[in-house]
């Protein structure tokens, strides 16, 4: 999971926070969490097409997937394995 | 038209890797660094703990940055958020960032450029930064247009619930930058001067 902060770190453009920062069960999108925004949510999108080339393909799963950094590793976990 | 109502009382200037704010060198960064390396030294230096800052282009940098120095230790806090408005212009519109989308599209567009692919989102960061609710009007022209701006924020001042406006110049095109504004006011005090062109002029070109 350390290498999915690191990219969301990259593809958000957020230079004041660390891996160590994020907690893997910390809500992305609360002010008690990271603060994430909808234009953030559209970037982490872009991040699972370029990175893992899988495509959210119903919009309301949007908010089950990108809950934390554990969600987002357990989507793709499970998309790349049906890939596979 | 100029009205007696307002008064030129701040101005930020940020050129060459330098700051200034009322005619005062405030703050100089390597005058050889790259536009993105002094944003962030300058950012450091005057602001800190707002992260949205980084997500950012550098038109929106470099507005929010002189919008910074100039409300820091005004009285611009005992307006209301309707009395304090924006009136700024560049050269290049969004030009900057329009090039940097496009590169962008050709493989997955960016949503986070797209958002600052119109000028005045800078106004928009400056206003959420500070709680400003007031009039925003953003200006394209080919120089710093004194006759347009000072006769547009009269107006403004003249006719709308504005006590204060924040007027300028904020231009940039790749490693080329040109922030120059003006805290207009309502009351004169300190080292305020009537708002004329002339007096834009002037102090436009004192860097």
């Amino acid at each position: 999971m350390n290498d999915l902060k690191a990219q969301i770190i990259e593809q958000l453009n957020l230079q004041e926070v660390t891996p160590e920062n994020i907690g893997n069960d910390q809500p992305l999108f609360s002010k008690e969490g990271l603060g994430l925004d909808s234009i953030d949510a559209l970037e982490l999108i872009v991040l699972l097409q370029q990175h893992y080339n899988i495509r959210i393909t119903n919009p309301d799963d949007g908010p089950k997937i990108f809950h934390s950094v554990r969600s987002m590793a357990e989507y793709i976990s499970a998309n790349q394995t049906i890939q596979a | 038209m100029n009205s007696e109502l307002a008064h030129i009382t701040g101005s930020v200037i940020i050129s060459q890797n330098k700051v200034y704010k009322d005619g005062e060198l405030i703050w100089e960064h390597d005058p050889k660094a790259e536009i993105s390396v002094f944003m962030r030294a300058a950012y450091d230096q005057f602001s800190g703990q707002y992260p949205k800052f980084h997500k950012m282009d550098a038109l929106s940098k470099l507005g929010w940055l002189a919008a910074e120095v100039l409300v820091k230790d005004s009285d611009i806090a005992t307006c209301k958020p309707e009395e304090v408005g924006l009136l700024l212009s560049n050269r290049s519109s969004s030009l900057d960032t329009d090039v940097r989308y496009f590169e962008t599209v050709k493989e997955f567009a960016s949503p986070a450029l797209f958002v600052y692919t119109l000028p005045n989102i800078v106004m928009g960061e400056i206003s959420i930064r500070h709680g400003f609710k007031g009039e925003n009007t953003f200006f394209v022209s080919d120089s710093f247009d004194a006759d347009l701006m000072s006769n547009y924020a009269s107006q403004l001042m003249a006719t709308t619930s504005l006590k204060r406006c924040l007027v300028g110049w904020v231009e940039v095109m790749e490693q080329q930058y040109e922030v120059t504004m003006f805290l207009i006011g309502d009351k004169a005090h300190g080292l305020a001067q009537p708002l004329t062109a002339k007096a834009l002029t002037s102090l436009y070109h004192n860097k």
